[in-house]
């Protein structure tokens, strides 16, 4: 019953706020953010590690299409309706500073999303989640569309075609896989994981579920659309599209890729490993040259994905479970960094690294912050992305050397390119761009120290998360080992 | 049965109150014939008969259908309200017509004789030729009038043709008739059935447009004014699925595997030519003519898939198809007049540009009939393609459905359009005055889109009775199937009680 109260909330908030006009619609959205995130830690109380899913509910919906609503968590499921929810109002807090054009409806789809990737990471059912699949898309198209840059109508277009026809393909999946179960058709996750599809027909499931995966992460070669929607969108869209969005194709992988078609990625889980370890040495060089800060992290958001795609095709238990944390860790990294970003763009007017700096002397405050926030990216122990980064590298590792060493290149390229840009951002002499440059105000430390806390949480005491994802994990491995035989 | 004779009589008294001096009484009225024709047909559920020494019989399946068939009547007529002002239109001789086809639409979704197929679409063809006309002053529509009526004479020229010779094979001209022929004569059969069989396909399939018939479509389609473009792309399309399922389904289930590789052949064709040709239009309304088209390749895809569940997602995705273009219709009426020049509307995409500012509510409901149409989910639309993409997976056609799923992606990158131009573009468009009676109409199709978006189930647990009788299924008749049921009076097994 919380879970479908934690998908209702937002919606309702929502519809609320599309009754609302003028300023207080911002205030109003935050509130009812908040009080979503109080109820996932109201879920998170009552979860239990070890029990699978929890807190389901399940109802017929359209009973002759086999669509039941069904929606539960077990770890793995809670610990991203988590990130969605504490990231959400801290997304929704980095826009008090500045008025939108129409604020209802702007609100009203951040909401709308929230409630959509709720569900998507709670959806028991295989056509449920896919229609929150395709609902979390709809509002940060319009949100990128109509609020973005210059060139927002060919670029928003672009990732939404993109995603669009990737997923089709995972409709289909589904549509088959729900005609392959036995008896009364069912399309409920258990019993696609119960089916024993020969290796043809998982080998073409695969490439299908793969490809609509990869689109949204997105993986190499489908990454085309990422950079330029990640510029172009104004600053909350981006963040939720590398916050939360990302993750759901990782998500994806774990849930409705692995266990349900074990001898698929027997097959081809090498080359959508290959695939990902590409993306990451490429993410990587190109984010070395950028200058455009925004572009830049787009680009290092591409190698982190990949390292977590590559982790999760291991099919080990520190790649999973490193997967599994860096979700959250570059969750709350991303969001940190587009956000100093858009700080620094909105008093400098400029996003250019050849016309930033100096702007460390003035900002004691923005320059911890950014310096922790970037730490966490670049995986210096102690901070978030260490233990994400580590367990994925040595599951990379067990797996086969050659592919370890070379993901490991992410860490050093990771390194170079975000001390790159915070030096010639922060540091040097001053430029005429950022000689008035105020420090961090109430509301922005209001979002950036949680973020912070968040950092060092993750890095000093990771199991209080390892813990929560470890048995989910578990039995995702089990599954996915039936017809593993490509790892003995 | 009672809804034709109701709409008979009413489309005469229609024509006797075009002698009044007021317009005004004109449409009240004809909203009120539909009305009581529409509560007419509703009270036929569940009490399957035959007429007419079986000339015509009625089902649960012909009833939805015909409701939806006259649903679409009556919301697409409030659309009409333009015409009030205009001197020169005909407004009585226009609803009187437009009763007159809707007769001949509910005569093809109930027909048991082929001759009566022949007759109603006949009545519905001569109709819309007319109706395409009716612009009498404007070249176009003229050019379209005679560009329909001349290849559509042809089309049930080739169809009669095409009874006849199935008659030759059979000695008669009811389905039950041909269906008995056809399973008793397995191996023997005449192959003057063959020939009659693909020669009806061609005269049904060119009515609902499907490729390679298609070519009349554009034209007529742009050329007739949108009101009555909305008519034909919504009741024609219907009725003709209605009649071409029936007829395959009752007479010719045992010859499935010669028709079918046809009717998939031509589905691919429709599904591309509709698609990738609507990709390249400038004028929003042609852009729907060829949708209209693509249309008919995902209703095909249900044709050719031909099992228990093929009627019913015919029957949604003809429901769902209807009130997203009626929306699509009213909203272009509004806005190419507002945006025309010289009298003459603007109907390419630019018109819309910048919508969503002045018209909010204007642009939500195009947007969410857009959605509709692509199939994205939460709308009708999205549920009327996921029936008849699983009604073809259930019979393992994967291939067609790739191409299918293709063709969508292609599909959303035209409808969004134009919601890219109201949302994200700038222009000039004024507020719109809607009346009130022309935004209760915009209003139930966006809110009926979006409640079946969440609740197909409102009409697919319906139950329809006998159900359809396909593949693989015991029962060919549906009427007897019916009284079976009610005979003996047992529950009505539900038609797909999958859970």
């Amino acid at each position: 019953m919380l879970t479908l109260l934690l998908i209702a909330l937002p919606v309702v908030s929502a519809l609320l706020l599309l009754a609302l006009s003028g300023e207080n619609v911002k205030r109003v959205a935050f509130v009812a953010s908040l009080a979503e995130f109080a109820l996932a830690l109201v879920a998170a109380s009552q979860v239990a590690p070890e029990a699978g899913s929890q807190l389901a509910v399940s109802y017929p919906w359209i009973e002759s299409a086999g669509i039941r609503f069904s929606v539960g968590m077990d770890g793995i499921s809670l610990l991203l309706v988590i990130l969605t929810t504490l990231l959400v109002p801290l997304i929704v807090l980095t826009t008090f500073g500045h008025s939108y054009q129409n604020p209802a409806a702007f609100y009203a789809l951040v909401l709308f999303m929230e409630a959509a990737l709720v569900g998507v990471f709670t959806a028991r059912d295989a056509f449920l989640f896919y229609l929150f699949w395709e609902a979390a898309l709809i509002p940060v198209y319009f949100l990128a569309g109509i609020w973005g840059g210059k060139d927002r109508i060919r670029i928003t277009f672009k990732f939404f075609l993109y995603t669009i026809f990737g997923s089709l393909f995972m409709l289909l999946a589904f549509a088959y896989l729900y005609f392959q179960t036995p008896g009364a058709h069912s399309a409920d996750v258990n019993a696609l994981y119960a089916l024993n599809l020969d290796a043809g027909e998982q080998s073409w499931l695969f490439w299908a579920l793969f490809i609509a995966f990869a689109v949204k992460m997105p993986v190499f070669p489908f990454h085309t659309w990422q950079p330029d929607t990640y510029v172009e969108s104004p600053a909350p869209a981006t963040m939720l599209l590398s916050g939360i969005m990302l993750k759901m194709g990782i998500y994806g992988l774990i849930r409705w890729l692995l266990p349900v078609v074990p001898e698929g990625v027997d097959q081809w889980g090498a080359t959508a490993m290959i695939l990902s370890i590409v993306g990451i040495v490429y993410g990587s060089v190109i984010a070395v040259q950028q200058n455009d800060m925004k572009r830049l992290v787009a680009y290092s958001s591409l190698a982190h994905v990949g390292l977590m795609s590559a982790g999760v095709f291991t099919r080990t238990t520190s790649g999973l479970q490193g997967a599994v944390i860096q979700m959250l860790a570059h969750g709350i990294n991303v969001v940190g960094l587009f956000f100093i970003i858009d700080i620094i763009t909105r008093r400098t007017k400029t996003r250019d690294l050849e016309r930033l700096g100096g702007i460390t002397q003035q900002t004691p405050a923005l320059t911890v912050c950014f310096v922790i926030l970037m730490l966490g990216s670049v995986a210096l122990p102690l901070t978030s992305g260490f233990v994400g980064e580590f367990l994925l590298l040595s599951g990379l590792y067990t797996y086969n050397p050659w592919y370890g060493a070379i993901a490991g290149l992410t860490i050093i390229l990771g390194a170079v390119y975000l001390l790159r840009m915070f030096q010639k951002a922060m540091l040097g002499p001053k430029i005429e761009a950022a000689a008035p440059f105020a420090d961090l105000t109430f509301l922005e430390k209001a979002v950036l120290f949680p973020l912070v806390f968040m950092v060092f949480w993750i890095g000093l005491y990771p199991n209080s998360f390892l813990n929560l994802t470890g048995p989910a994990v578990a039995d995702i491995l089990r599954l996915t080992a039936n017809g593993a035989t490509g790892l003995k | 049965m009672l809804a034709i004779i109701l709409l008979s009589v009413f489309g005469i008294a229609c024509l006797f109150l075009g002698f009044l001096d007021s317009k005004r009484v004109l449409m009240p009225a004809a909203l009120l014939f539909l009305a009581v024709a529409f509560v007419a047909n509703a009270r036929e559920w569940n009490h399957p008969a035959s007429y007419l020494n079986a000339m015509m019989a009625n089902s649960n399946v012909s009833v939805a259908f015909s409701g939806i068939i006259i649903l679409s009547a009556l919301l697409i007529l409030p659309l009409s309200e333009r015409y009030l002002a205009d001197e020169r239109a005909q407004l009585a001789e226009y609803y009187a017509i437009l009763l007159f086809s809707i007769v001949g639409a509910v005569m093809m979704v109930s027909f048991e004789n082929m001759i009566m197929l022949f007759i109603g679409l006949e009545i519905l063809s001569v109709s819309m030729y007319v109706l395409t006309g009716s612009d009498k002053r404007n070249l176009k529509s003229n050019e379209a009038a005679l560009k329909y009526f001349l290849m559509g004479a042809f089309a049930t020229g080739i169809l009669l043709f095409g009874i006849a010779l199935v008659y030759g094979a059979t000695g008669t001209f009811t389905l039950g008739g041909v269906g008995s022929y056809v399973t008793g004569n397995a191996g023997a059969i005449s192959p003057l059935l063959y020939l009659g069989l693909m020669l009806m396909l061609i005269g049904i399939l060119f009515k609902v447009s499907a490729a390679p018939f298609h070519f009349w479509t554009p034209d007529v389609y742009d050329g007739a004014p949108s009101f009555f473009t909305a008519f034909m792309s919504t009741v024609v399309k219907t009725a003709g699925f209605a009649a071409l399922y029936r007829l395959l389904a009752v007479a010719f289930t045992d010859v499935y595997s010669f028709w079918w590789i046809t009717v998939a052949v031509i589905t691919v064709m429709t599904l591309a030519a509709g698609n990738l040709t609507a990709v390249y239009q400038q004028s929003f309304k042609r852009m729907l003519a060829y949708s209209s088209i693509s249309h008919a390749g995902y209703l095909l895809i249900a044709v050719v898939a031909f099992n228990q569940k093929s009627e019913e997602a015919i029957l949604f995705y003809s429901l769902a198809y209807s009130l997203a273009t009626v929306t699509a219709f009213g909203i272009l009426m509004l806005v190419a007049d507002q945006n025309g020049t010289e009298g003459r509307p603007n109907e390419d995409y630019s018109a819309f540009n910048g919508l969503a500012r002045s018209n909010p509510f204007l642009a939500f409901a195009l947007t969410v009939s857009m959605c509709s149409l692509a199939g994205i989910p939460l709308t009708s639309g999205f549920f009327g393609k996921f029936f008849v993409f699983i009604s073809a997976i259930e019979q393992q056609m994967v291939w067609l459905l790739v191409i299918a799923v293709l063709m969508s992606a292609v599909g959303i990158y035209y409808y969004f359009r134009v919601v890219i131009a109201m949302y994200m573009r700038e222009g000039n468009t004024g507020v719109i005055a809607v009346n009130p009676l022309y935004r209760f109409v915009l209003i139930v199709t966006t809110v009926l889109t979006l409640l079946l978006g969440i609740l197909p189930g409102m009409i697919t647990e319906m139950d329809y009775g006998g159900g359809s009788k396909a593949l693989g299924k015991e029962k060919k008749d549906q009427t007897a199937a019916g009284k079976r049921m009610e005979m003996t009076g047992k529950a009505p097994r539900k038609m797909y009680n999958r859970l």
